[in-house]
């Protein structure tokens, strides 16, 4: 069940989050949402491990990329952030879940709180690369231009960035917590809305939906706790 | 045997607690919240929990009926797959034991799927949720349980993963063979012991 995976890229996004590029030895075969499962042995067998979500679109390759938010005394993630350099091997298992996942076939909306962007950007990327971008919306919402993952890439029409704390110049929306006029556009109907975020967030976002009238059961919810 | 990873020694062993299972850490006074869906808000007065399936009689009972049952505790260790654990923790309720001894499972029983208002499901082998090992609990440290943790009701299997303590529960259907659930279908472990790690199908 345990594959080693080896790293083969190493990006910053944030000045706290990592993306990791790993090569398998076969396809990786996740689907859009999916994660892996990162395990680290010592010498003497002692053993941690931890969930992250894929970011990278499904394409066939044997490569996939995790990215990695730092927490500080994170056993895992401050152990990737400080020591993992290209050319390590890392046992990694997955992927895992069919819940959280989108496969390009329906309408979407994507909602995703800070680092809990990650499995989103998979779905995006996967709209994008498969020219169905018309059946998915993004909006995400970080505290500063700072935070956001994927700056470089992210941008583009079926994309909406809400800034909590600190704007760019160029925004026209204040600053401020996510709102139902934040959602209200993007949730087209028909279309099957995914949270993805800290608890509060999820929470917060999900009862937006429910409040613009979502279903309960096209509401699917990725918390992302504190697992460092 | 794992491979060892390169510049790992990992951290804390000499002051591990004996109480973690393999791959698990003490989340302390946190307690995450893991959830697929939207929180629920569940009123007591409309709330049931009905156990049904291969029994002798359906039973079926009200807010006020199960409290009026005898009272069960649990004292111990809850453990999440995410790889938290949450050590010496309380929960009030009712032992699975009393709703099946009041619906009377049928000779040919091996299985139970526990199911919540949401539609959320978690399959369970029999033996698992009998014998004082499994509840059906209201309180939490004292206090009604919160929402986000189930509330009003979740069930209580704490010697398996936590994903199997289906929240917001309301009721369990007693099978004759397995069945898988939410989880289970997506990936996850059929029983799911954290002392085997039982994480994901085929672990």
């Amino acid at each position: 069940m345990w594959q080693t995976a080896t790293v083969v890229a190493i990006k910053n996004e944030t000045r706290n989050a990592k993306t990791f590029r790993f090569a398998l030895a076969e396809p990786s075969r996740h689907l859009a949402g999916q994660h892996y499962v990162v395990r680290l042995t010592a010498p003497d067998g002692y053993t941690a491990a931890r969930s992250y979500s894929v970011a990278s679109a499904p394409d066939g390759s044997n490569e996939f990329e995790l990215t990695v938010e730092r927490l500080d005394g994170g056993e895992v993630s401050t152990f990737l952030h400080d020591v993992v350099v290209i050319g390590d091997e890392l046992e990694v298992q997955g992927p895992i879940g069919g819940w959280f996942v989108w496969t390009a076939d329906a309408p979407a909306l994507l909602v995703g709180g800070g680092s809990g962007l990650v499995p989103l950007m998979a779905m995006l990327r996967l709209a994008r690369r498969t020219q169905n971008s018309h059946l998915v919306r993004l909006v995400v919402s970080v505290r500063s231009p700072s935070d956001l993952y994927y700056a470089a890439e992210l941008h583009g029409p079926e994309v909406n960035v809400v800034y909590t704390r600190e704007a760019p110049s160029s925004s026209a929306r204040p600053t401020g917590r996510l709102t139902g006029a934040d959602i209200r556009q993007p949730l087209v109907p028909d279309a099957t809305a995914y949270v993805c975020g800290a608890p509060g967030f999820a929470d917060a976002a999900s009862e937006l939906l429910v409040g613009l009238g979502q279903p309960l059961h096209r509401i699917r919810v990725e918390r992302f706790g504190p697992t460092g | 045997m794992a491979k060892f990873t390169r510049g790992f020694a990992g951290r804390g062993r000499e002051a591990r607690d004996p109480r973690l299972p393999p791959g698990q850490y003490d989340t302390d006074n946190q307690w995450p919240v893991l959830t697929a869906e939207v929180t629920p808000k569940h009123e007591t007065a409309s709330w049931s929990f009905t156990v049904d399936g291969l029994v002798e009689r359906e039973v079926t009972w009200t807010w006020d009926e199960i409290h009026a049952l005898p009272p069960a505790s649990f004292e111990g260790d809850i453990h999440c797959v995410t790889t938290w654990s949450k050590l010496g923790v309380t929960f009030s309720g009712v032992s699975v034991d009393t709703l099946l001894q009041a619906a009377r499972p049928l000779p040919n029983a091996t299985h139970v799927l526990a199911r919540s208002h949401t539609g959320y499901t978690t399959n369970l082998p029999l033996a698992d949720v009998t014998g004082g090992r499994a509840w059906v609990v209201w309180d939490y440290e004292g206090h009604p349980l919160p929402r986000e943790h189930g509330g009003p009701a979740r069930l209580l299997v704490p010697h398996l993963y936590f994903w199997k303590s289906a929240k917001w529960v309301s009721g369990l259907a007693v099978l004759d063979h397995d069945e898988q659930g939410f989880w289970e279908v997506n990936g996850y472990h059929d029983r799911g012991d954290p002392w085997l790690e039982q994480r994901y199908q085929g672990d």
